[in-house]
């Protein structure tokens, strides 16, 4: 079973985001960065089903379009993991909309054949939550999102079918079946993810890491959307800051609660 | 003719009168007429209800392939009904469904969904947020073909129901039942759910500011103080520190306390649909441009370590 999983690196969550000089972007220089949480959860699952597949050829391939630094995320897949990588160095991903992205990732996928792509639900920086369903399209694969569980429904290979859980709004789920290939965005918290093992970060030094040129994939550029630029929110209410000793901040807040909003 | 179409989701009236408002704000500001369809009986109460004013038209997406929701349907129906309409722009309620199959559909026309809009301004220029809400983008659309929305819950207020009067066009799209390549189940709840946060008048919820499983029981002894449901947000109960059940937010439960005390909790937006109809809500977090801080009541900017504590005794010396 051959599966690839989409992932992205984004700023870490504790990041300080700047706007840049021109209000367009944010200030990309001294961002930390790491990899897109739901993200993790797609590599999670698709290293069990390797593991379950019963096949010893089965392979994960962890592919990923960004610069020059995705190639740190990418080795930490490979670190917890993942066959080989494929990395689509791309330093314009910013003036490509989603289906601009969408359409460089399928380039690489098309020729690989896999059985199953997963990517993460959504992104934690743009938070578009569209790519791996628009990829579905371009590919023609079958698809569901939201996906918390995955199972195999032919028990040895080739596997043809698989039965997924989706999560639905308020507590809610559903089953569906699947044909194979296909293509899944997976919903954070369906597994505990692993980490990498010494072990595993010494050989993923030692596995493929393949580099594409942007250029070299024939993806038609331009955008139809455009992010014109970005700003801070403005404050939707008067929110009091209680300041003082947390001894002192804390009985401000009891006698607020108590006096002013009337909530204790 | 070129116009604004409003797609509504059957069973999900409130955000699709919402996606309704945005409709209207969008007519306004570019003079289309705006016309709304959805799946389902030109019986359904998606069309006996209206919000605002009325609709141009209203149109019955009908076929007894679509009586279950599948992406493949959908996308089919959807494709087929807005080449025949045309319009300028394509508005969704931003729900579940609509995350399933909207950007396959956008991607049929060589489009891209601007997804999740927390307001229109003029040009129009589209708002969403980004990085988890720290920040706004403003976003455009070009060229020409239907420009796809959907709209965030909570962002545009609906006008309430009245009834509908608009005549009701049915379209049938043609769907043959080997072009749906996915078997949908019946919805189901995972278990029976013992916690009834919907109804808890005070509720101090715990976010990933806990660091760790063994601190849980800090925010335990101030619920315990304040006699309130403890609850969290999404990542919480994925590294299983607190039960699914006492998950709040869109994947959640929704809730509607008195008091809603956020600790440590950033405000990411599914968290935060799932916290707005609360009568009062503070923030402890040490972060002070985390976004729970902007939709709070009172904050306080501090270590969580430090300030729980002191709020779990000054609770206690004031029911003395």
């Amino acid at each position: 079973m051959k599966i690839i999983v989409a992932i992205k690196q984004v700023p870490q969550r504790d990041a300080v985001i700047r706007i840049d000089a021109a209000g367009k972007w944010i200030e990309e220089s001294d961002i930390e960065w790491a990899l897109n949480e739901s993200d993790a959860y797609a590599l999670e699952e698709a290293l069990l089903l390797k593991e379950n597949s019963g096949d010893p050829a089965s392979e994960v391939i962890v592919l990923s379009a960004g610069p020059e630094r995705v190639g740190v995320t990418l080795r930490e897949a490979l670190a917890k993991g993942a066959d080989r990588a494929i990395h689509i160095l791309a330093d314009d991903l910013a003036s490509r909309d989603a289906l601009g992205v969408a359409r460089l990732l399928a380039a690489a996928i098309t020729s690989e054949k896999p059985d199953l792509v997963l990517t993460g639900l959504q992104s934690e920086d743009l938070g578009l939550g569209q790519t791996g369903v628009i990829l579905a399209e371009l590919l023609d694969l079958p698809h569901a999102s939201l996906i918390l569980q995955v199972e195999l429904l032919v028990a040895a290979a080739p596997h043809t079918r698989i039965k997924v859980k989706r999560e639905l709004e308020e507590g809610w789920f559903q089953e569906i079946t699947l044909p194979l290939p296909a293509l899944l965005t997976i919903q954070s918290g369906g597994n505990k993810l692993r980490y990498a093992t010494l072990m595993g970060i010494k050989r993923a030094k030692l596995k493929e890491c393949r580099v594409l040129s942007a250029a070299d994939l024939a993806a038609p550029s331009g955008s139809v959307v455009t992010l014109a630029s970005v700003s801070l929110p403005q404050r939707q209410k008067s929110t009091q800051i209680l300041t003082g000793s947390p001894a002192d901040a804390a009985a401000t807040l009891v006698e607020k609660l108590r006096t002013e909003a009337r909530v204790l | 003719m070129s116009s604004i179409l409003v797609v509504q989701q059957a069973g999900r009236n409130r955000i699709s009168f919402e996606a309704m408002a945005a409709g209207r704000v969008l007519a306004q500001m570019t003079g289309l007429a705006f016309e709304t369809a959805a799946v389902g009986d030109p019986n359904a109460t998606v069309f006996i209800e209206t919000s605002g004013p009325q609709p141009a038209a209203a149109h019955a997406i009908q076929h007894p392939l679509l009586e279950q929701y599948t992406s493949d349907g959908y996308v089919l129906a959807f494709e087929q009904f807005i080449r025949k309409l045309a319009p300028a722009y394509v508005i969704f309620p931003h729900t579940y469904q609509v995350r399933d199959f909207v950007p396959r559909l956008a991607t049929r026309f060589h489009q891209v969904l601007i997804s999740d809009v927390t307001s229109i301004e003029p040009g129009p220029a589209f708002t969403r947020q980004l990085f988890q809400g720290k920040m706004n983008g403003s976003y455009r659309h070009h060229g020409e073909g239907p420009c796809f929305v959907s709209v965030q819950a909570g962002a545009f207020p609906a006008a309430p129901p009245q009834a509908g009067t608009t005549p009701i066009h049915p379209f049938i799209p043609e769907i043959a039942a080997t072009d749906i390549r996915t078997s949908p189940g019946e919805p189901f709840r995972a278990s029976s759910q013992n916690v009834d946060l919907a109804s808890a008048q005070l509720i101090v919820g715990v976010g990933r500011g806990i660091k760790d499983a063994a601190n849980i029981p800090l925010v335990q002894q101030l619920a315990d103080a304040l006699g309130a449901e403890l609850a969290a947000s999404r990542p919480i109960c994925d590294a299983g520190w607190l039960p699914m059940e006492r998950q709040v937010g869109s994947s959640g439960q929704t809730v509607a306390p008195k008091l809603y005390l956020a600790v440590g909790i950033s405000g990411a937006i599914q968290h935060l649909v799932g916290i707005k109809a609360s009568q009062c809500i503070v923030a402890i977090n040490k972060d002070p441009h985390a976004p729970i801080i902007e939709i709070a009541d009172y904050a306080i900017i501090g270590d969580l370590f430090e300030v729980v504590p002191a709020l779990t005794q000054a609770v206690k010396a004031a029911k003395q």
